[in-house]
């Protein structure tokens, strides 16, 4: 098991004729991810690496039956190929692209309500399930397939919890970036939800980094309702208040949203939080020990 | 991307908001003949700096004759400004916004911001006005009003009423208030901005509804699609290795210590930041090369951390997904060429095509101190650099 993806997951990659596109579809079939079909308005009729590709997602979705998109769109389109993919009644879109408009993706969360499909991003590394399908611009080689769910809002960082925990012999059942953007789809709770109920997740790692409510809403959230051992790390603990103008970012926020902040919720939850970047993996095993847990996640 | 307040105000009025009336000033003599074009009897020289906090900073100045705004200006150009947004170096004045007095009844604040919590664009409003807004905000939330804006409707009509009754504005003027928030709002979505703060906002004894401050900050995600708010940048009041590295859409921030980072993706920066400050050194800098980045990119992002005097070192930890490490190998390699590296340099490598990478730097024939890991590499930078 698995959360969001998995081998039967069907791709369909949007912009899939763009440089970075066309790199990351050769790495995701090279990893085995099941690429059904790519949507490039316009260019309708050709193939990139055997896969064919559309002028719409309504076509494709027809001709291929995906039901997971990933998103290459360069930023100023990248909203609209969002709601052509909620349009299209996908499952789930995942939206690699960075520098989105924040404005934009104000209205495509409101496009948004009350349609199936989950967004995941923007700005994020994509969704990978070990062994199984990688969708998003991951290094597939640092991940091995067991029993530790991973979920992150900053993309590189997932890279290096998931390495910490492959080298020291523990497998992961899903990564999930969500991404650093103010206003995204996916968010922690929405993932944990999924972790919490996942037979085969037996321990979830979490990072989150300065910023927004996500981590102080997730840490409530735990507290209530998580059965399974969560450990956590938060990126810019000594990072300096940036120079700003005006209050009303301040102000909004409500003083919350700084690292001490952040790891007190999480401490208050029971999550344990690491103190560097570089003893995620440490930290987890140590927790999973305390639990005797560590035997069933040791996958090799 | 900030401008000034006097940009603001043209930009409120091309709106229909209605803000105090003046003009903007390069010295002096200009300050005096907008003085004089005014005709008021009262003026405010106002310091035009991109941060919050001049009142209390003693950037803002009643002159009360032509003789005043001359003293004033004088005083004022050319020197630096230290308030709580400015950081401690402080801001230099380098323009001012010479303004008519204003007969002022009662002192509001209003803002407009993207509000992450709900995903919607926020209007918040107070009848507590004036200097101190965040102990406001701190002691009393309650006095805060918030209006979450649905992005089909805009701002409702009803909404700006609610919001004018709630900050106690005189009965008569809420109709004015509700105008000028509704042009607010229109502004702030019609040129993508992320803030826009109007503090104070001003009822005036003849009855007007003014803005008689404001602050734009604008998305910059969404400045391909505003040449004309471009056009408004001040390059003076940003930090040349900040101008630098935006030319090569490299996120960079100066910092206060001597070690050089570099890094992709802004966790990982920060990351990376906060691993050093563990092992007792002191980061020089955040920059993050971000994904797409080529081998000019990097070579670019390398230089501006060597224009750094304090740089006694530089790490760099790269940890590749969309940003490949035969790219970053090749753009460190051919910067430290160009540039005569005379630091030493750490380098962390892992992630896509890392062995293409490890093998470029081996061949280099630089002297590279290779790092297992991000812990291993911190430690090593902290050491050499002491």
């Amino acid at each position: 098991m698995s959360i969001y993806i998995d081998k039967n997951t069907k791709v369909v990659v949007q912009g899939i004729t763009g440089g970075t596109a066309k790199f990351h579809t050769q790495q995701m079939l090279e990893y085995g991810t099941k690429i059904v079909a790519g949507v490039t308005p316009g260019k309708g009729g050709i193939d990139v690496d055997g896969v064919p590709v559309f002028n719409t997602m309504a076509e494709a979705v027809k001709e291929t039956g995906a039901n997971v998109s990933v998103i290459y769109v360069p930023a100023p389109f990248a909203a609209d190929a969002i709601m052509e993919a909620v349009d299209a009644d996908l499952d789930m879109a995942i939206c690699i692209t960075e520098h989105i408009p924040v404005l934009d993706m104000v209205k495509v969360v409101r496009y948004m309500e009350g349609k199936k499909t989950r967004l995941v991003g923007p700005n994020c590394p994509g969704v990978i399930t070990p062994g199984e399908c990688k969708i998003g611009i991951m290094p597939g080689y640092i991940h091995t397939k067991g029993h530790v769910g991973v979920i992150s809002r900053s993309g590189t960082l997932t890279y290096e919890a998931v390495h910490q925990l492959s080298e020291a012999g523990i497998g992961q059942t899903t990564a999930v970036g969500i991404g650093g953007d103010p206003v995204n789809g996916t968010n922690f709770i929405d993932v944990l939800k999924e972790f919490n109920e996942d037979e085969d997740t037996y321990a979830v790692v979490m990072i989150g980094e300065i910023g927004g409510t996500a981590e102080e809403e997730a840490a409530e959230w735990i507290k209530a309702n998580m059965k399974k051992p969560v450990v956590g790390f938060i990126g810019g603990q000594t990072a300096p208040p940036g120079k700003r103008m005006g209050h009303a970012g301040a102000i909004i926020s409500g003083g919350k949203g700084t690292a001490d902040e952040k790891i007190k919720a999480l401490n208050n939850a029971g999550v344990e939080v690491a103190e560097t970047p570089s003893v995620i993996g440490e930290t987890l095993i140590k927790v999973i020990k305390e639990k005797g847990l560590y035997e069933k996640c040791k996958t090799h | 991307m900030n401008i000034h307040e006097y940009q603001g105000k043209q930009l409120l009025r091309d709106y229909g908001v209605a803000a105090s009336k003046g003009i903007a000033a390069f010295s002096p003599e200009e300050a005096v003949k907008a003085a004089k074009e005014l005709g008021t009897e009262v003026f405010v020289v106002k310091a035009q700096i991109h941060a919050g906090g001049r009142g209390k900073a003693g950037g803002v100045k009643i002159a009360k004759s032509l003789d005043e705004v001359r003293e004033y200006a004088k005083e004022l150009l050319g020197k630096t400004l230290v308030t709580h947004q400015t950081g401690p170096e402080g801001k230099e004045v380098k323009r001012l916004l010479v303004e008519e007095g204003a007969d002022i009844k009662k002192e509001y604040y209003i803002s407009l911001v993207v509000d992450r919590a709900t995903d919607r664009v926020t209007l918040m409003g107070s009848e507590e006005g004036g200097m101190d807004i965040e102990e406001v905000a701190e002691a009393t939330p309650e006095k805060i009003f918030h209006e979450v804006i649905d992005p089909v409707a805009g701002l409702t009509g009803f909404q700006a009423r609610r919001m004018a009754f709630n900050m106690n504005i005189p009965a008569h003027l809420v109709n004015k208030a509700a105008k000028f928030m509704t042009g607010l709002y229109q502004v702030f979505i019609e040129k993508d901005a992320s803030i826009v703060e109007i503090n104070p906002l001003v009822v005036t004894g003849d009855d007007q509804v003014l803005a008689l401050d404001a602050k734009f900050n604008f998305d910059d995600n969404a400045l391909f699609r505003h040449k004309d708010i471009v056009e408004l940048r001040d390059f003076e009041e940003e930090d040349a290795k900040e101008i630098e590295a935006s030319k090569y859409d490299l996120s960079y921030i100066s910092l206060d210590g001597n070690i050089g980072c570099m890094v992709n993706g802004a966790g990982l920066a920060m990351a990376t930041m906060d691993t050093i400050n563990y092992y007792g050194g002191s980061p020089a800098n955040f920059l993050d090369v971000g994904g797409g980045a080529t081998a000019e990119k990097v070579t670019e992002a390398f230089k501006i951390i060597l224009s750094d005097e304090h740089v006694k070192g530089i790490f760099v930890n790269i940890f590749g997904g969309i940003m490949k490490c035969d790219v970053i190998a090749e753009g460190v390699i051919t910067a430290a060429k160009e540039v005569g590296l005379q630091v030493p340099l750490v380098v962390r490598l892992e992630g896509t095509n890392v062995d293409k990478g490890k093998a470029l730097l081996n061949e280099s024939g630089l002297n590279i101190i290779a790092a297992g890991s991000m812990a291993d590499g911190a430690q090593k930078i902290v050491e050499i650099v002491g």
